[in-house]
């Protein structure tokens, strides 16, 4: 009985964190451009490429 | 820099010009990258981000004398059509509802899931004494209790609307229900009972939000893609000044009587009579006619017309908002009012159901007071007759049936705007099709001529602008062009072919007898045979068929054309529609409309140019093709991207979604003919309250996924 005590309110403590987290992506507007989003991992061009010489 | 430079810039702090465009045809990676990379490149800009899935190119700049249309040539050349978005549109993109929705759905899980943690154990008859009892009814009312207040707010929120109007829609009982549950469940914690309903209440409103969400993405979708087109008005004017300086406006600020400069490739701003030049314009978004207007000192030219061949020199004779394209959106404002007042099928059925469950449960209450029972058992047996008999089935089964119609339309390229609009397209009985750009491809195409004759007058043709000459390039195929070409707005274009003189154009300026028949071109030599051209508007290859289909589905077929004649007459032949009319201009057409309105026809308008915006927003249903001016794509309540065969199509699957709708409501009206009952007696434990519920919900949503099962009769 103790026990339910103390893990029924941490359980939903960890629902809340959940929860907060979900609306937090609205807040950081993470569903604007999920096609977009997706797409960019890809893209590689803000890697310039290594310098030539020395140990290539 | 002034804001005249960048038509569509939107100032805001910090004070770094911004510019947006809607791009097509960017799919993937490579694609961003590559429009990314070509934007920053040019001068001026300093930031350039793509938005995939709107299309939406966000660019801000330096200092630099940038002009969009540089901007929209660059991105054209690399193979994107891009046009600039309205300033007042991009600023209202954000999609809040969807936004408040979505983080309802969330709270209203969170809060289901979390409820039964503590309901479930008190039925599943763990020996426990009333205290333990009362402590986990305790904790479930600290979830549920803020979860539903807030998750249910959208569904307060319009039952209160609904009510201050006077109406009551699904919304009323549903928000008396919750609150009603959530009231007694709390007051019977208090009172230590046995029974408290507090995870129907929250699951209620989670089961109910999955609906109303998917509907909303749904519609989201439809919308935007509907409004991110170019408005058919050109955004910009150039004005002559009276000491001859030409600046760019926007149309907007052009008033009456200011002298314009309209260049070939442009389309005329406002309505103009035409002071200098001469030149052909398309009118076919305008008037519907294939063939293009010859405009010379003194005609008069309506706004949205795309100038060909010549420069002019035109005095404005009404400002934007008057133009004819105003005009017909004003009439299209009207239509969209009065379809506002029509009535859904969820909102009748509410109509009927709110009235009789509320009598039952009051019913239920008194009877049992007279019946001896205390005055807590005969409110806690009313109340649970009123979440039994909730509407999680009534309210899902619109919905449901909506978001699987849409979404299989969506599916073959029909874009719906509206649940309302799918239940009006399954009552129609007729239809009306325009002519040019719907049954037909809406350009020329030459018929008859051997290829040969075609390459002897290609190389005039290419030199020229004019569409028909058009069409005789495209079937002659790549060539040399003529030189020293001077073409004379109305008549034809005269060149150099091989050093031979030669000419291109109207019978009698070329030196040919006139047949007067047909749409026609002739070609002559200085002192050679001529020879003639015949060019005619294609239909569409799909045409025959999906009017067949459609005269198979019971509806009557009509042509509203502004064309002439001849061609109108022509197309009718060819697709075996005996009602037609031709020559008809915007408020015409619109007011045929109200004709066989008045004969009790319900009908289907299928249109795309300017002409029809006013007829489309007038029927009970429209369908606009993708190529459509923006103006007919807002009036329609659904756009189609591919052929004809969509409007079949669109209306089977209107009519499946009726009928499954009604099955639903059939279901529904059996589960609480089933359930209420129980209820009544006393027997609706939360138990089996939540067990009827989610039963109940399953049914009718899988009854409503039938839809998406292939084939199927009407």
């Amino acid at each position: 009985m103790s026990a339910l005590m103390w893990l029924a309110p941490m359980s939903i403590l960890l629902g809340l964190i959940g929860l907060a987290a979900f609306v937090w992506t609205f807040a950081a507007n993470q569903y604007e451009d999920p096609d977009g989003d997706a797409a960019r991992i890809l893209l590689d061009d803000d890697d310039a490429p290594p310098p030539t010489g020395g140990d290539a | 820099m002034t804001r005249a430079e960048w038509p569509g810039v939107a100032l805001d702090p910090p004070a770094e010009p911004r510019l947006d465009l809607l791009v097509k045809g960017a799919r993937c990676a490579a694609c961003i990258g590559k429009i990314e990379r070509a934007m920053l490149a040019m001068p001026g800009v300093s930031s350039a981000r793509l938005n995939l899935t709107t299309g939406r190119l966000s660019l801000a700049g330096r200092a630099g004398d940038l002009s969009t249309e540089v901007l929209v040539e660059r991105l054209a050349s690399l193979g994107y059509p891009a046009a600039p978005f309205d300033v007042e549109e991009a600023l209202r993109t954000e999609d809040r509802e969807g936004r408040r929705l979505a983080i309802a759905l969330g709270v209203a899980a969170f809060g289901a899931m979390n409820v039964m943690m503590f309901t479930v154990p008190v039925w599943t008859g763990a020996a426990m004494g009333e205290g333990v009892r009362t402590f986990m009814y305790w904790a479930a009312a600290a979830v549920a209790v803020p979860c539903s207040l807030f998750a249910g707010a959208p569904f307060f929120e319009s039952a209160w609307r609904a009510l201050r109007r006077g109406r009551a829609n699904m919304d009323v009982p549903i928000s008396i229900g919750v609150l009603l549950t959530l009231a007694v469940s709390v007051s019977e914690t208090i009172l230590r009972g046995e029974h408290a309903y507090f995870d129907a209440a929250v699951s209620l409103l989670f089961l109910l939000l999955i609906g109303r969400y998917l509907d909303h993405r749904l519609r989201a979708r439809a919308r935007s893609a509907a409004r991110g087109l170019l408005a058919l008005q050109a955004p910009n004017a150039t004005v002559i000044g009276s000491d001859s300086t030409v600046r760019r406006i926007p149309s907007r600020d052009v008033r009456v009587g200011d002298r314009l400069e309209i260049a070939p490739g442009d389309r005329v701003p406002v309505d103009v009579r035409v002071e200098e030049g001469a030149s052909e314009l398309d009118v076919s978004l305008v008037t519907g006619e294939t063939l293009p207007a010859t405009a010379v000192a003194g005609t008069s030219l309506a706004a949205g017309s795309l100038n060909l061949t010549g420069r002019l020199v035109a005095r404005a004779v009404a400002v934007c908002e008057d133009s004819t394209v105003a005009a017909v959106a004003r009439m299209m404002e009207a239509g969209a009012q009065s379809r506002s007042r029509y009535v859904q099928l969820a909102e009748k059925a509410a109509a009927i159901y709110i009235p009789v469950v509320h009598a039952v449960a009051l019913l239920t209450a008194l009877g049992w007071l007279v019946a001896g029972e205390d005055l807590r058992t005969a409110i806690l047996r009313a109340a649970a007759v009123l979440i039994i008999t909730c509407p999680c089935a009534l309210g899902l089964a619109v919905p449901a049936v909506q978001v699987v119609a849409c979404g299989r339309l969506f599916r073959q390229g029909v874009l719906v705007k509206s649940g309302a609009a799918l239940e009006r397209l399954a009552e129609v009985n007729h239809v009306v099709f325009d002519k040019t750009g719907v049954l037909t491809e809406g350009r020329p195409v030459l018929v008859g001529g051997s290829v040969d004759l075609a390459r002897l007058a290609a190389p005039l043709a290419r030199a020229s602008r004019h569409p028909l000459a058009a069409a005789l390039a495209e079937a002659a195929g790549e060539g040399p062009v003529a030189t020293d070409t001077r073409e004379t707005a109305g008549f034809g274009i005269e060149g150099l072919i091989d050093g031979r003189t030669a000419r291109l154009g109207r019978a009698e300026w070329v030196g040919a007898p006139s047949s007067g028949a047909g749409t026609e071109l002739w070609f002559g030599f200085a002192d050679e045979t001529k020879i003639r051209f015949a060019f005619h508007d294609e239909l569409r290859p799909e045409a025959r068929a999906a009017i067949d289909r459609l005269r198979g589905l019971g509806l009557g077929i009509t042509i509203l054309s502004g064309d002439t004649t001849a061609p109108v007459r022509a197309a009718a032949e060819r697709l075996s529609v005996d009602a037609w009319r031709s020559g008809l201009s915007p408020l015409e057409k619109g007011a045929a409309l109200d004709e066989m309105k008045a004969e009790g026809l319900k009908v289907l308008m299928v249109g795309d140019g300017l002409n029809d915006a006013g007829a489309l927003a007038k029927a009970h249903a429209s369908m606009a093709p993708g190529t459509a001016v923006s103006a007919s794509q807002n009036a329609a309540d659904l756009v189609f991207e591919h052929g004809l065969e969509a409007v079949a199509e669109a209306i089977v699957t209107a009519r499946r979604a009726r009928a499954r709708a009604l099955e639903n409501f059939g279901l529904s009206a059996l589960y609480n003919l089933l359930a209420a009952p129980l209820a009544i007696a006393g027997l609706a434990t939360p138990f089996v309250a939540a067990i009827a519920m989610s039963a109940s919900s399953l049914i009718v949503t899988l009854n409503a996924l039938r839809l998406s099962l292939p084939g199927g009769k009407p």
